[in-house]
């Protein structure tokens, strides 16, 4: 045990943690509703400063009342006092606001492989108002015949829609 | 009025209608007359949860007193909240939880557009961030009411119905008190008179598309600046605060 311990403090002794080796880290932890994007790849994870030995992380939430939020704090500070890092500070921020353009190319990628359609580019326009609807490509058959049944689905930031193509029902990740 | 008085009471006043609406609409979790509905009522009581809590959280910032947002939602009694008395209308029907949610919605979705200007900070980024998902809920409900005005014999009778009983609660909603006349003048809160006109234009045109009438009733029952509110809020609040406040200090 002490062993494990001393290895432990050589090793932060051996490579100080930097902001880039910290977000690498916390990139580890995955969105808790969709798994196969993490928090930094998402846009929730914004910043991390170390400031006199204490380590500031900056989140954004996706949407007002994601209950996620909560369980993120708590992975974050878990990952980091894992890595030895008990001074933390988890700060939480409103704006700019969270919007779907921030998230990555890549990450779209895995959300469509993962069965939801990814947000169709750049934020919302009036559009919405008015009432014209999206249309995704279907994330199983790629086809763009496909129709909004809800505007609200499984998760804050989804709405559900169906393919009339294959049939099947999915999930398309709204723009905000 | 003094500066940090003034903003603690509006910023209760934008929380406490966030909150007890949120309570509103999670009463009809497991009973919407469709499961898409029942999903999509409950993810906008979220929204409105999400900016309840902020709200409460900057209040008791700039009250400084040491108290949290739980203990504002929680502690205190019908006559300290501020939320407008339209929220805090049952549920009724369905038409007129729809009807409620439209003339909220729309009025959020005016003054979410003003207040993202204020001179406060955090009252900006929180509007901004809002203002996104309102945009949604304003879709949701403007659809309905058309749907249901336009429908069947029965649809449009009930949210007639249902506006009709509504209007007279929607004066409150543009009440200017001092908090306001304080708040105005360093560029803070948002003047509520180019809001209700806004508001109007936009009610009348969905209504008419609707082929609803809006409601000729003048009468405007007024006092949620004041805590003054309708017999409805006491019975939510008993629900809501049961729990806190028979097992103080429960923690989830
Ligand atoms: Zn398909």
């Amino acid at each position: 045990m002490v062993e494990l311990c001393l290895s432990k403090q050589l090793k932060i002794i051996a490579e100080l943690p930097t902001k880039e080796s910290i977000i690498k880290l916390l990139s580890a932890i995955p969105d808790p509703e969709i798994p196969v994007i993490n928090i930094f790849e998402l846009g929730v994870l914004r910043n991390v400063e170390l400031i006199n030995g204490t380590c500031i992380v900056t989140i954004t939430p996706t949407y007002s009342g994601c209950p996620a939020m909560k369980l993120i704090e708590n992975q974050i500070s878990a990952a980091l006092k894992a890595e030895g890092i008990n001074e933390v500070q988890i700060k939480m921020v409103y704006s700019p606001p969270w919007t779907t353009d921030w998230i990555s190319d890549e990450a779209k990628e895995k959300l469509r492989q993962y069965g939801i359609a990814p947000p169709e580019k750049s934020t919302m326009d009036k559009g919405i108002l008015l009432g014209k609807n999206k249309q995704p490509a279907c994330p199983q058959c790629s086809s763009i015949n496909t129709s909004m049944i809800s505007q609200f689905g499984s998760t804050a930031c989804k709405a559900l829609y169906r393919c009339n193509n294959c049939k099947e029902p999915f999930d398309y990740f709204k723009c905000i | 009025m003094e500066n940090q008085t003034a903003l603690f009471q509006y910023c209760l006043r934008l929380a406490d209608s966030n909150l007890i609406l949120s309570h509103r609409l999670s009463e009809w979790c497991g009973h919407g007359p469709i499961l898409e509905e029942d999903i999509a009522l409950i993810n906008i009581a979220l929204d409105f949860i999400g900016h309840g809590t902020a709200l409460l959280q900057y209040a008791a910032l700039v009250e400084g007193k040491g108290r949290s947002e739980d203990d504002l939602a929680y502690m205190r009694n019908e006559r300290e909240y501020r939320n407008a008395l339209l929220v805090e209308q049952p549920n009724g029907d369905y038409a007129k939880t729809i009807a409620r949610q439209f003339l909220f919605d729309t009025f959020q979705y005016h003054f979410y557009q003003a207040l993202q200007n204020s001179k406060d900070e955090t009252l900006a980024a929180l509007a901004a961030k809002a203002l996104k998902e309102i945009t949604y809920h304003l879709r949701h409900s403007s659809q309905w009411v058309l749907r249901m005005g336009d429908g069947t014999d029965e649809s449009h009778s009930r949210i007639q119905t249902a506006f009709d009983d509504l209007w007279m609660f929607t004066g409150d909603l543009f009440d200017m008190d001092t908090t306001d006349e304080t708040l105005l003048k360093q560029g803070i809160a948002v003047d509520l008179a180019p809001v209700k006109e806004k508001w109007q234009t936009q009610v009348s045109e969905v209504l008419q598309q609707a082929t609803l009438k809006i409601p000729d009733q003048t009468f405007m029952q007024g006092g949620s600046r004041d805590g003054r509110h309708t017999e409805h809020l006491g019975y939510l609040l008993a629900e809501m605060q049961y729990l806190p406040r028979t097992y103080p200090g429960a923690k989830w």
